[in-house]
């Protein structure tokens, strides 16, 4: 029973989510025009959407209750633990670095430094290996991308 | 009527021998090949990453390619399942139970030979299957209107929600999330600008790339990353390896035949996804067997029935998305996305005002397995010292290319804000236990729905009951009521305690 409880948490949490997404859904419906089934307003599918999903969520909620604990499919490729802390944070500040230097730096700081941050949150990288891998990113970056292929973003941009 | 079929099959050969579409399918291939060798790369991604490329392109090679990558990546995925015991897909986690211990027997090779024979036998029928079965759909498609459009799409929908992998309810909850995704932008009928939060870059809506990419993508390394651990097995293949006896033909003969029907009969069935398909037909293969103890020891028939039933279906989910426009399942979706992006609009007028594509595609179907078969025999050494390429340098270089690949679709940086977005949201519902393969379903047929859903009432005037009142569209709702009633009464009855309506697999991975 112990570890039933510990498997159904998480529909609770999963449950009152989209509850959530579902009120939300109906809260933005309805400041669009709902209009009526024969002339349905802009606001008339999300809001109905945004009823069904926050059903579901309560569905979600009552049958974890119930103890319908349906293991993880074998071969299910995820895991379902709390992500990594370190590897996510890097790989989200990664992603957010190459938009920032996307937009005042250019193309080469920002592949060096998506790929370089990112490789850094996998803890059996080094800085040496990080940085190697991501000066071999920057390579092809230069050719295939912006030579190659001319992708609209020039290589070095200031401000 | 047969002959018309066989004469454009015809026609679609000579579409796909054209040098520069035989040029894009084997690039396909080969690329879905690799893929679905990796580890945690599945078809989804690499179609995710490749998507922003088939925007320059003419629409039938890149059709031709999207869909090369798809069944390459199914070969792929065997190749990693029993050399390495490492499902990189779902689908091939039933492989793995009998596929891993022929490979420590050393017969690691003759398990590769008999899932490519398999493969190519499946592939073919399904193929087969979508010549004849395709058109006959077609006319009945023809009688459609926005009613009929909107009730097979909620049966679609509902099918891919409930039967795919995971918990039905939350397959539904995902779905609605997917629908209303779809809802962000301008609504078509008012021109109201909804849902974009005041962003001016979100009035076109979400896009499809950049979704699919987040959810995909960056969401899968944000699980992965830190946890994937792989070890490299010394398995060392020669060709002649490959060439299984023909006492082991004759012993996965059946099983083959019996994969492949198996997976015709679920590729039919809109929104049964391939890991389901593969877990019945191995578990229909063990009760069939008379040494049912013996399987996950290394038998034959454990190998070639779920591969045959996997590929078969491949092939046959392509009917409803080419003919109806209902995709079965997530890479369904988005290769009718890709088709959308292009302005073709996927349904019965395709084969008619497409034949190119649609001929073209069945055609390059065979040719493509073709060259999987010839490229799988010298290409297996490479990819397996390839899996040796660590985890580690994998992720940072692959973030790199869906950011560049998001970024060249618009010229825009903003695309990547949603990759992030995606990313974040899709790690959240993983770890809930969410499965978010069908968000994507539901975001494809989104505006659809809604389109069909507005169409279909303001002909009746706001009365509901036109989705019973007419014949076809009642078939539909009933079906749709039908599985909603079989969920709930597989709920009711596992509440019991008796729950036992699961093909039993033993869990090893």
């Amino acid at each position: 029973m112990e570890v039933q409880k510990n498997i159904n948490r998480k529909d609770y949490y999963g449950g009152a989510l989209m509850v959530l997404i579902g009120l939300g859904a109906i809260y933005g419906g309805t400041d669009y025009h709902i209009g009526s089934l024969s002339h349905m307003g802009p606001g008339f599918f999300p809001a109905a959407l945004g009823g069904l999903l926050a059903l579901t969520g309560v569905l979600i909620a009552i049958s974890a209750r119930s103890g319908d604990s349906t293991p993880p499919a074998p071969g299910d490729g995820h895991a379902h633990g709390l992500p990594d802390f370190r590897g996510s944070a890097c790989i989200l500040l990664g992603t957010l670095a190459f938009l920032l230097l996307g937009h005042y730096g250019g193309l080469l700081p920002a592949t060096f430094a998506i790929v370089f941050i990112s490789a850094l949150g996998d803890r059996k990288n080094t800085i040496k290996q990080a940085l190697l891998l991501s000066i071999g990113m920057s390579a092809i970056a230069v050719i295939v991308f912006w030579w190659a292929l001319q992708l609209q973003l020039p290589l070095f941009r200031w401000g | 009527m047969i002959s018309q079929s066989l004469m454009d099959l015809w026609y679609g050969f000579g579409v796909a021998f054209q040098w520069h579409n035989l040029m894009w399918s084997f690039f396909g291939v080969l690329v879905g090949n690799l893929i679905g060798v990796l580890p945690g790369m599945g078809a989804l991604s690499a179609i995710s990453i490749l998507l922003p490329l088939t925007y320059v392109m003419q629409p039938v090679p890149a059709i031709l390619m999207l869909a090369g990558i798809f069944y390459g990546s199914q070969y792929g995925g065997a190749i990693g399942a029993i050399l390495l015991n490492l499902p990189s897909h779902p689908p091939h986690a039933v492989t793995c139970l009998d596929g891993y211990p022929l490979t420590k027997q050393g017969k690691g090779g003759t398990a590769l030979g008999i899932t490519m024979i398999c493969s190519f036998f499946a592939a073919s029928v399904g193929i087969i299957v979508m010549i004849f079965a395709s058109p006959l759909l077609v006319e009945v498609a023809f009688k459609f209107g926005p009613t009929e459009i909107f009730s097979i799409m909620l049966l679609g929908l509902l099918a891919g929600a409930t039967m795919s992998r995971g918990s039905p309810l939350k397959g539904v909850a995902m779905t609605l999330f997917g629908l209303m995704c779809g809802v962000v932008g301008t609504d078509v009928n008012t021109g109201t600008i909804r849902f974009s939060f005041g962003l001016l870059d979100l009035s076109d809506g979400l896009e499809l790339v950049a979704i699919s990419m987040g959810l995909f993508g960056v969401a899968d390394f944000l699980m992965s990353v830190n946890r994937m651990t792989i070890i490299g097995s010394g398995a060392k293949l020669r060709l002649r390896d490959m060439r299984p006896s023909k006492q082991e033909l004759k012993t996965a003969f059946w099983p083959m035949v019996r994969g492949t029907a198996v997976g015709t009969l679920f590729g039919a069935m809109p929104g049964t996804g391939p890991t389901i398909t593969t877990f019945v037909a191995y578990a229909l293969e063990r009760k069939i067997s008379k040494t049912p103890e013996k399987f996950g020891t290394g038998m034959i028939a454990g190998v070639a029935s779920p591969e045959a039933s996997s590929h078969s279906k491949t092939q046959v989910d392509f009917i409803p998305t080419m003919s109806l426009g209902i995709p079965g399942d997530a890479v369904m979706a988005l290769i009718l996305g890709a088709l959308l992006i292009q302005g073709i609009q996927p349904g019965p007028q395709l084969i008619t005002e497409h034949p190119d594509i649609f001929w073209g595609l069945i055609a390059s179907f065979w040719v493509g397995n073709v060259l999987l078969m010839v490229l799988n025999v010298p290409l297996i050494g490479v990819w397996v010292k390839l899996l040796q390429v660590p985890y580690r340098y994998l992720f940072p270089s692959a973030l790199f290319f869906i950011a560049v690949g998001v970024f060249s679709t618009q010229n825009s940086l903003f695309q990547i804000w949603e990759v992030l977005a995606f990313g974040v949201i899709g790690a959240i519902l993983m770890t809930l236990e969410f499965s978010v393969a069908p968000i994507l379903l539901g975001f494809v047929l989104g505006p659809m729905v809604e389109e069909n859903f507005r169409r279909a009432l303001l002909l009746s005037r706001g009365d509901l009951a036109v989705f019973v009142q007419r014949p076809i569209s009642a078939w539909f709702i009933g079906a749709s009521a039908l599985l909603i009633g079989l969920q709930v009464w597989a709920f009711l009855r596992r509440g019991k305690g008796k729950g036992k309506n699961k093909p039993e697999v033993p869990q090893t991975v």
